[in-house]
């Protein structure tokens, strides 16, 4: 029931529902065309573009302790974006995954550095993670308070928030927690702050794992799951439902913010043992596009994690033999970022042209 | 000299898919005239209207301004012919002022604000308005923000003003003051359709009426031979027999008391006026009324949506005691041990998940049983299924989102869900609309089930016959208040008709 | 207090950046667009920038450069750069639907990526270093006003002995200003940001308003990043220390309540605040918690507004909602 005017030469329709084969035709098409595209700064610098794709997947999974390396840069990144999916799914745009991330790490780096040492050491690992957890599930919590109180702009928000726990991180690093006056470095924890290695990485890829075990149950298996998904569909249908939307918007978001702390944790604890402001690194952000392009699936947000962990690391390594600037693989990964969203529209809707068009009129 | 007639439309036709909106309509409007436009819901005013500014095209007929045959293929060219049309939901940019909504999307217009302000002025005091220029539209009342709409069409020159139930959201002196206006403007030899429910203001303030129903064209009177009586018959027509099964239940008990209910809406519109009545047990109560006389307002206030502002809701349990509703969540209803079921108008934004299937939908009601963290999926998946037999569901499976599923399947999940607790309350808004009669059937079939089951139903409607033959008594609002409750044994279509157009009920005797 | 106002007055460089950042943003949210690539749109910004300067020396040859044009080509690269990003914003987001937020998100990621590699291959192309000579940095951070200005003692430090780019600043947020409110066009921007049922029921042309808004709004954006590069960091790349600006400029968006003129003041706040460690020490209150502040005083402006529910301070209505007639 659009106006009507003259039909236009391209009309677009919304799909009905797509082919889950040809679905995923188009999305595969689109980081090929991505990689493609990507290419061109590789060729500027004079490489080969496929022999630089193929160092930097020798140079991410070739060998164990590039795959180690890989799986290091992925943990943090699955584990926010495991975070975000529920607010996603409550249509809630908590793009404050960073902060959460930095204000967790600086929960577990406070206990970290008062009891390490002084306590067993799986205790303190263990009291790391929950005060990683609480700080991260506050930061989480603000927005989602202020939201269900008064209607606050959660994306502007949680933004701010990002900033101020880095503020803080900053302020720690350098000042309370620096070591050596003038360094700006904030000294290595006692080694029985140390995640435990299981296969020769640091456990927290099997929490990672454990925690798209237990996302993809809440989202889909509790109650818990249940009422966000309502909400996110229709608030109205939610309140019909007798659900009380402030209050389940608030938990989701100290359980989202509670993830991301944890995400903090184990970069602390298992990867950089040290704290630094920088220690989301960008995560927290990406982590976000991971979330949104996995439709918020918890066991696709392994397959777009580890696609994005092989480019920056296959680049660092590609930087290393054939000198391209690492900054490829962020053009890359926005490159890819762009076009995975742009597919999504060819996937929703049809484009009608209009001789097409037409003819549908007269059958 | 101009015509004195502006406007002509001749065997106007218009068609949705397989809907016929308009057929063979001819209307005259004249200059220097109010015309009332009149019909029930879904009689095709506002489709024939938006033809005329430029929304829809006819898919037959003519349309001819001062004997020329004119094609209106946009709201702009709309306006390049002089017609302008006040929708019911206004076009304003809420953080602008008056003159800087005026002169919105004006292409040969200069941004001179302080000669778009004179100009306002001048056309204000013209037709008498009382309009602020540089007043921001979020600093104004309904009324005010439609008399922006109305200046904001005369300001593009708009011979023919078209008004789409403008006195729906205004108060009675606020209906005064835009009559009086109207007046000035007919006296300015300007046409104006008006499109309205209400007898009492059509017979105050139109030269002439003319009536559709059901997409067809009935005629025109002169308002002067016109009374309340013949329009009525004129717009509701005869009864048509149709055979709705009534069976009589035989010891109906009262059990929900309504009494002084009065809800408020955000911008201060009493939605419901002090409303009194009582439903009981084996019966179906009908709730009539022009669409937005506060059936929505009153079914989400029984069930705890709708935030009240005075008045009482008491539930009668089966040893007689009473429980008050009014001040409880929909939840907590629940927790006493309150059993209803509802049926809101907006399946899709209200009563059902549009992206889940039927099993999840089913879950709506179920999901916080239990103590354990997990949702039970036993239950409602046992419920989707006997739904999708019981009730013919056309669906692959139960996980198939609702939301692609056509209107008819639709409306069975959620009338399925309802009923399946037999709960001793069940409301039910516009549980037909856009239904085909064998759909339409089955869900009469389902609420007398549930009378006899010894619920107490009620059933908001908008086609009177329904109305008639379904129902045991029937409420009707007019305007947010109770103008009647009437026996549909008894009552006559024409009565209730009346009753729906008459404000205030101070036409209503019936009870 | 002396220091205070060397302070105001030294924050006048940072401030220029910030506002041009700033800006930028505002136009572009005016059309409903919620661009987050402002990062990596500065970021472009002050590469493309500098590299403009660079190359256009290299061609006419550093005794035949000009610090004028060398600003105009500065400025036109910087621009350009920006406002391609804008447009590959409006395209994903306008035509293809994408969600804001994530394509904002993507810009930032793609952005820095792209600055960060041209600043790389140019370094490794030029022997190690990317700048300009010595006479055209002097161009760049040149303070015009005389001499008896600057020395009117607060004011003339604060307002006089500033670079160009400060005034070309005010002078285009007062430009944004009576754009907005004083032109038809920007009467028809704001409503498409507002209410695009409104604005395309009036007729219109909302994709045309979005994408030149966004285009316009990430040029000028750009434009910060290279005032950035090219005066405070003295003319050379360093890539680490544009970190941060474009988020700071979105936050000084909502601080400003999308009000360009605010933008003057509140680039002068922020960028005081954000060297105040450098001037003032209060004791008790460490320095970094100085940067925090920013961030902080933008939230509680956040807060409260939408607490007072005070309309004229909202973001635009549609902001970060996508528009499709069909779901009208």
């Amino acid at each position: 029931m659009s106006d009507v005017k003259k039909t236009p030469l391209i009309r677009l329709a919304k799909r009905d529902a797509m082919d889950p084969k040809y679905a995923m035709l188009i999305r595969i098409g689109s980081i090929l065309l991505a990689l493609i595209i990507g290419s061109i700064p590789i060729i500027l610098t004079g490489v080969n573009p496929f022999k630089a794709y193929g160092v930097i997947i020798k140079g991410s999974l070739s060998n164990s302790i590039y795959l180690k390396q890989t799986i290091k840069i992925a943990i943090p990144l699955l584990v926010c974006s495991l975070a975000i999916g529920p607010c996603f799914k409550m249509k809630f745009w908590n793009i404050g995954a960073e902060g959460q991330l930095t204000f967790g790490a600086i929960c577990s780096a406070f206990v970290a550095i008062n009891l390490g040492g002084k306590i067993p050491s799986l205790l303190c690992i263990l009291l790391m993670a929950i005060a990683g957890a609480l700080g991260g599930g506050l930061w989480g919590f603000l927005p989602g308070l202020f939201k269900a109180k008064f209607n606050t702009n959660e994306t502007l928000f949680t933004l701010m928030m990002n900033y101020i726990a880095i503020g803080l991180g900053a302020w720690l690093q350098g000042g309370p927690w620096e070591g050596r006056k003038g360094t700006q470095i904030v000294p290595m924890f006692d080694k029985s702050t140390y995640l435990p290695e299981v296969f020769g990485v640091q456990c927290g890829w099997i929490v990672a794992l454990l925690l798209v075990v237990f996302m993809h149950i809440y989202m889909n298996y509790t109650k818990h799951g249940y009422e966000v998904a309502v909400i996110g569909d229709s608030e109205n249908t939610a309140r019909y439902a007798g659900m009380n939307v402030g209050w389940i918007m608030m938990r989701t978001m100290i359980l989202s913010g509670a993830i991301c702390g944890i995400a903090g944790f184990l970069v602390l604890a298992g990867a950089n043992h040290t704290f630094t402001k920088t220690i989301a690194n960008g995560v927290g952000f990406t982590a976000i596009t991971v979330s949104w392009l996995s439709q918020l699936n918890a066991f696709v947000m392994i397959a777009i994690t580890a696609l994005l962990a092989v480019i920056s690391k296959g680049s660092s390594t590609l930087n290393k033999q054939l000198q391209v600037p690492t900054a490829v693989s962020e053009i890359v990964s926005g490159v890819l970022l762009f076009c995975m969203l742009s597919s999504e529209f060819f996937i929703n809707y049809k484009i009608i042209f209009r001789s097409k068009a037409d003819k549908e009129v007269k059958a | 000299m101009q015509n004195k007639c502006a406007i002509e439309l001749k065997n106007i036709r218009k068609t949705f898919g397989p809907v016929v909106a308009n057929d063979e309509i001819n209307l005259q409007i004249n200059r220097g005239e109010i015309l009332c436009l009149l019909g029930e819901n879904g009689s095709g005013k506002t489709t024939l209207m938006n033809m005329l500014s430029g929304i829809y095209q006819p898919d037959g007929g003519e349309i001819y301004k001062d004997d020329q045959q004119i094609a209106i293929k946009s709201p702009k060219d709309a306006y390049d012919y002089g017609i302008g049309m006040i929708h019911q939901h206004y076009h304003l940019v809420d953080v602008f002022t008056a003159a800087q909504n005026i002169i919105l999307g004006l292409e040969n217009e200069k941004m001179d604000i302080n000669a778009v302000n004179d100009k306002v002025k001048a056309i204000c005091d013209k037709y008498g308005f009382n309009v602020d220029p540089k007043k921001k539209i979020y600093d104004m009342s309904v009324s005010q923000k439609q008399t922006i709409e109305i200046v904001k069409v005369l300001y593009r020159g708009a011979e023919i003003l078209i008004l789409d139930e403008p006195t729906a959201v205004l108060t009675p002196q606020e209906t005064d003051k835009l009559f009086a206006v109207l007046r000035n403007m007919k006296k300015d030899n300007k046409a104006i359709i008006l499109i309205t429910h209400k007898l009492a203001e059509v017979l105050d303030v139109s030269d002439k009426v003319a009536i559709l129903r059901k997409g067809r064209y009935i005629g025109t009177v002169n308002t002067k031979e016109a009374t309340a009586q013949s329009l009525t018959d004129m717009m509701v027509g005869h009864s048509v027999k149709l055979n709705i099964d009534r069976p009589v239940y035989p010891n109906p008990q009262d059990k929900l008391q309504i009494s002084g209910l009065t809800v408020v809406d955000n911008d201060g519109v009493r939605k419901l006026d002090n409303v009194t009545f009582t439903a009981k047990t084996g019966e179906i109560l009908g709730v009539a009324g022009i669409a937005g006389s506060g059936q929505k307002e009153l079914l989400e206030a029984i069930t705890g949506l709708y935030p009240i502002k005075e008045g009482s809701i008491k539930f009668i349990r089966d040893d007689g005691a009473q429980e008050e509703l009014v001040g409880k969540t929909p939840m907590q209803i629940r927790q006493v041990g309150v059993g209803m079921g509802f049926v809101p108008e907006d399946r899709l934004g209200m009563g059902l998940v549009g992206s889940m299937g039927m099993t999840s939908n089913m879950m709506l009601r179920s999901w916080k049983s239990g103590k354990s963290i997990f949702f039970n999926k036993k239950n409602p998946e046992e419920l989707a299924n006997k739904v999708w037999k019981d009730l013919e569901v056309v669906t692959p499976s139960t996980e198939f989102p609702v939301r692609r599923m056509s209107g008819g399947n639709i409306q069975k999940v959620l009338v399925g869900r309802e009923i399946a607790s037999n709960p001793p309350v069940l409301l039910t808004a516009y549980a037909v609309r856009g239904l085909d009669i064998n759909t339409s059937y089955a869900i009469y079939n389902l609420l007398t089930e549930q009378k006899m089951n010894g619920s107490a139903v009620m059933y908001v409607g908008e086609e009177l016959d329904v109305l008639l033959e379904l129902c045991d008594r029937i409420v009707v609002l007019c305007g947010g208040q109770v103008s009647g409750i009437v026996d549909a044994r008894t009552t006559t279509k024409e009565e209730i008709g009346l009753l729906m157009t008459s404000v205030g009920g101070k036409e209503a005797t019936n009870e | 207090m002396n220091s205070l106002f060397a302070l105001i007055a030294a924050a006048g460089t940072y401030a220029t950046v910030l506002m041009f950042g700033t800006m930028g943003e505002i136009l572009t949210e005016k059309s409903g667009n919620l661009n987050l690539g402002v990062e990596g749109i500065m970021y472009m910004g002050g590469i493309l920038g500098l590299v403009a300067a660079n190359r256009y020396e290299a061609i006419v040859g550093e005794a035949n450069s000009i610090g004028f044009v060398a600003i105009l080509v500065a400025i036109l690269g910087a621009f350009a750069a920006g406002a391609l990003a804008g447009l590959l914003f409006s395209f994903i987001t306008v035509t293809l639907r994408a969600n804001q937020n994530v394509t904002g998100l993507a810009m930032t990621t793609f952005g820095t990526g792209v600055a960060k590699f041209v600043g790389e291959i140019m370094r490794t192309k030029l022997n190690g270093y990317v700048s300009v000579s010595n006479h055209l940095k002097e161009a760049f951070s040149f303070k015009f006003m005389p001499d008896f200005l600057k020395n009117i003692p607060i004011i003339g430090p604060i307002f006089f002995n500033q670079v160009h780019f400060f005034y070309m600043g005010i002078i285009l947020a007062v430009v944004i200003h009576l754009f907005l409110t004083k032109t038809k066009t920007g009467l028809y921007l704001r409503a498409v940001g507002e209410s695009p049922v409104t604005a395309d029921a009036a007729g219109i042309n909302i994709t045309a308003y979005k994408y030149i808004a966004t285009a316009v709004g990430g040029g000028i954006s750009a434009i910060g990043g290279m005032v950035f590069t090219m005066t405070t960091a003295g003319c050379v790349w360093i890539e680490a220390s544009l970190s941060g600006i474009g988020w700071l400029s979105v936050a000084l968006v909502i601080f400003c309540t999308w009000k360009p003129m605010n933008s003057i003041w509140g680039s002068m706040l922020f960028g005081s605040l954000m060297i105040m460690y450098l001037w003032i020490i209060i004791p008790g209150i460490p320095t970094e918690i100085y940067k925090i502040l920013p961030y902080v005083v933008t939230l509680v402006v956040l807060i409260i507004s939408s607490i007072r529910n005070n309309k004229d301070k909202q973001p635009p209505a549609s902001l970060g909602v996508n528009y499709f007639r069909e779901e009208r």
